[in-house]
């Protein structure tokens, strides 16, 4: 056997979910902060309904807004995707379908999360 | 590539309908919504990093009759996804795993999901005053 992993690392990842339990854990760690960061942000969002650009871009501009936005919106996209990339994983099976719609959904999550911060620090940073 | 002879999950069909598979499927469909309902939250961002005409074109849009739809729909979304993943939070902990209480909280949550989206929406349109 010229392979230097033990046996337990070369079973790893090898079950259904392939990755393990990262995925089912961060899925459980996102969802908290989104119950907590959801509420700041409805809450945030009802009470700018009424008010126009300058009460949104003041709210936004606040650091800690921003900070709370950021974290809302990386955990959402992290989760956003978490979540399709189980419903695929049941779904879909054909086998290269599967793995080209896994990467396009990671790549769409992670422009979406950092399309969502480069938009907040633009209004933080006051460009 | 030949299928796996595995076991298949059972179709819906021949499921008795019950409560905690009307939760479990629309904790899916809610969750498929609010994947797009994030891409609201972006256009939204992006509109007020643009400039005051881009955030109230994105105003007017959230205020047209399509916008007002999708709103109240991604509101219980998010609300009953909320609810519903709290739950499986709690079960994930080991709490509420009995039948009857899963039956009982899975009501709770359809329930407490309409209730909270009606308050919300109650505050959008009457909230202006306070």
């Amino acid at each position: 056997m010229n392979d230097l992993r033990t046996p337990l690392a070369r079973v790893h990842g090898l079950g259904s979910a392939r990755d393990g339990m990262r995925p089912w854990w961060m899925q459980r760690l996102t969802a908290v902060a989104l119950l907590l960061l959801g509420i700041w942000f409805v809450v945030s969002v009802l009470l700018l309904l009424r008010s126009g650009y300058v009460a949104a871009h003041l709210m936004l501009a606040d650091p800690l807004n921003a900070v709370l936005m950021i974290a809302f919106t990386t955990a959402l996209f992290w989760h956003a995707q978490i979540g399709m990339q189980v419903i695929i994983e049941d779904y879909v099976s054909t086998r290269w379908l599967e793995v080209v719609l896994q990467v396009l959904v990671r790549f769409l999550a992670v422009l979406g999360a950092l399309a969502s911060a480069v938009a907040v620090l633009r209004v933080a940073l006051g460009y | 590539m030949e299928p796996t002879p595995r076991p298949l999950s059972p179709h819906l069909g021949i499921y008795r309908w019950q409560v905690q598979m009307v939760t479990s499927i629309l904790h899916r469909l809610t969750g498929i919504a609010l994947v797009f309902g994030s891409l609201m939250v972006l256009a939204g961002l992006f509109a007020l990093a643009m400039g005051e005409t881009s955030y109230t074109a994105f105003q007017h849009f959230s205020a047209s009759p399509l916008g007002l739809i999708l709103l109240v729909g991604w509101t219980w979304s998010l609300v009953f996804h909320a609810c519903n993943g709290l739950r499986h939070l709690l079960q994930a902990a080991g709490v509420g795993f009995a039948t009857v209480v899963f039956i009982r909280n899975s009501w709770l949550v359809i329930f407490v999901s309409l209730v909270l989206t009606i308050l919300i929406w109650a505050w959008v349109i009457f909230g202006g005053a306070l």
